[in-house]
């Protein structure tokens, strides 16, 4: 090769040079690189009190690969609820969320945010704002929640936009003053948008109710658990053996009746409404008179 | 340059102070401008343009995009909806003819500070320096892409001072001043232009998109160029200027093609002889012609 001195090993100097220099590059673009990535796997991880724009995806990645952080949902946001994360917040940076004890979504019904978004990351296939699922409200602390109590207060109850559905009130004795109810909150993920007014309402010092990002706040049952009535009602009938009619064995003269009318005395031991006691053939109770039977029997107890 | 003397003395001497720095106020006023268009709105209620130099409308109507910010998109997998793909083919066909890096020397934030630290650097006659390739900023665009491929999420918009700053002045800085004045420091102390000339990966995407642009700066009076090298120290990317400049034996035009020039005209003003002007880069080929004779 003219004009390039050979070292005395028989390498090249200026190749060596252009060798090392683009490793040096290379190795260090890939350190930035990998503590880059490190750094946005943190970032993906919302903080529970942060909830995103109607129309986000639930998966904090996915959004956060589509959104291109440029705050025009922000800005036609009508009620300043939402705003962009700044540098030092626990959102990743310049992504928008809002925070319901702060500022609660309104539910617009054109939904204004989602309009604006140039790439889709909220969803524009969200044109009913009841259909957005923001977060999830969950009665997080029933010590502090004076309906538990026994007072009547029923505030998020009230406030809430899909009111009677995303909230319910279910009505229970009060064991405390024994005459009272109590009217306990219960939401319902079925219908709760997690537009957070519940919590922005909530009359405690700090919230009893609290909207959570749904990847908090939702549990789920594992994929292979089946709810034998559910299967039941599809099939149309029981799928496996069907079970013996339970047997109470209780003193002469007495019945009980599940689900209705508890423990009855002095009438017929047996009704013609209740349905007869299993196939003929089988014995009264499932369970031998003899304690010795069950213990001898195969697989014992 | 005299010894001793600040680069453009002559020019100032020959043509006045203000066309010794008409390209540098210009400059200066574009910044300014674009900025205090989406200032009006947060700041006056004034709203011309909503949004951040990421994505923006204008007057309702004008949607504008960064392209790279949508390449990093598509490479996490996410295709956006149209309003984002047309904003961002409207400034790429922009960039493509008013050059490139114009987006670098004309609009970004970022310009201002680094300016800031070149002159103080000056000032203060700082020369140490540690040695960064210039292709740095080409790997760093290239891991970009990479990391939000494999992340899937839009990871260098975690760090990214460019989109930051301007974010940071619209919507609220937060802690973005430290990263700003971290910027600044890396161009006083670390080297020369170490950020807007090696690293920044931003530059490096508008470099790409440079190279094939139509409006250029050209040594189109290069025979008058008396080699007093004050275009060698203001240009931002003094690399880009010797070919055009110095490259008449070798059968090179007098047109700037690499796409790192900014068209930032600081050559056209600092120069005492009129060597540069504004062309396009058609010009190139008669010069060529022309100059190439002796040649090949």
């Amino acid at each position: 090769m003219p004009g390039s001195e050979k070292g005395s090993r028989g390498f090249d100097p200026a190749r060596r040079r252009l060798l090392t220099g683009t490793l040096r590059t290379a190795v260090g673009v890939g350190l930035v690189a990998m503590t880059l990535g490190v750094y946005q796997r943190q970032a993906r991880a919302l903080p529970a009190t942060a909830l995103r724009p109607p129309g986000a995806s639930v998966d904090e990645a996915l959004f956060q690969g589509a959104c291109i952080r440029c705050g025009l949902c922000v800005r036609d946001c009508p009620y300043d609820t939402l705003k962009l994360a700044q540098l030092g917040d626990e959102v990743a940076l310049g992504t928008p969320f809002f925070e319901a004890r702060d500022i609660p979504c309104e539910m617009c019904d054109d939904i204004p945010c989602v309009k604006a978004c140039p790439t889709g990351a909220l969803d524009p296939a969200l044109t009913e704002i009841d259909q957005a699922r923001m977060g999830l409200a969950v009665v997080v602390d029933q010590e502090a929640c004076i309906a538990f109590q026994g007072l009547r207060c029923e505030v998020c109850f009230n406030v809430c936009p899909v009111r009677g559905k995303a909230i319910t009130l279910n009505r229970q004795h009060n064991p405390r003053s024994g005459k009272h109810a109590l009217f306990l909150p219960v939401v319902h993920s079925r219908d709760c948008t997690g537009c957070g007014k519940c919590e922005t309402a909530c009359i405690l010092e700090e919230a009893a109710i609290k909207v959570f990002p749904i990847a908090l706040a939702k549990g789920m049952l594992g994929q292979h658990y089946r709810l034998g009535w559910e299967q039941k009602a599809q099939a149309g009938e029981a799928l496996v053996t069907p079970d013996l009619p339970h047997q109470y064995n209780l003193p002469e003269g007495m019945r009980y009746e599940h689900g209705g009318r508890g423990l009855i005395f002095g009438e017929p031991a047996m009704p013609p409404s209740l349905p007869p006691p299993a196939a003929p053939g089988l014995p009264d109770s499932p369970f031998p008179s003899n304690p010795l039977e069950t213990l001898n029997s195969k697989g014992g107890l | 340059m005299q010894p001793g003397g600040r680069p453009g003395a002559e020019a100032i001497r020959l043509k006045g102070w203000f066309r010794a720095h008409r390209y540098l106020i210009l400059r200066r006023l574009s910044q300014v401008s674009i900025l205090a268009l989406f200032l009006a709105g947060p700041w006056f209620g004034v709203w011309i343009v909503k949004g951040n130099l990421a994505s923006s409308l204008t007057l309702e109507v004008l949607p504008l995009s960064d392209p790279l910010l949508l390449l990093q998109v598509f490479a996490t997998g996410h295709v956006p909806e149209s309003a984002a793909l047309i904003g961002g083919v409207i400034v790429l066909v922009f960039y493509l003819i008013v050059g490139g890096r114009v987006y670098c020397g004309w609009v970004c934030p970022v310009n201002p500070v680094t300016d800031a630290a070149e002159w103080l650097r000056g000032a203060l006659n700082i020369k140490a320096g540690a040695h960064f390739s210039n292709q740095t900023r080409n790997w760093l665009l290239g891991a970009t892409l990479v990391v939000a491929a494999v992340s899937g999420s839009l990871a260098w918009e975690l760090v990214n001072p460019v989109s930051m700053v301007y974010r940071g002045l619209v919507f609220g800085m937060g802690l973005a001043w430290g990263l700003l004045a971290a910027v600044f420091l890396l161009d006083l102390f670390v080297g020369r232009r170490v950020w807007c000339g090696h690293l920044c990966p931003v530059g490096a995407f508008y470099g790409l998109v440079g190279e094939a642009a139509l409006l250029r700066v050209g040594a189109v009076r290069r025979e008058r160029c008396d080699d007093c090298l004050d275009c060698f120290a203001v240009c931002p990317e003094h690399q880009v200027i010797r070919p055009a400049l110095k490259g008449a034996d070798k059968g090179l035009g007098p047109v700037i093609l690499s796409g790192h020039c900014t068209n930032c005209g600081r050559c056209i003003d600092v120069c005492g002889r009129d060597v540069f002007a504004f062309t396009t880069r058609f010009s190139n080929n008669n010069r060529q012609a022309v100059s190439g004779d002796n040649h090949t």
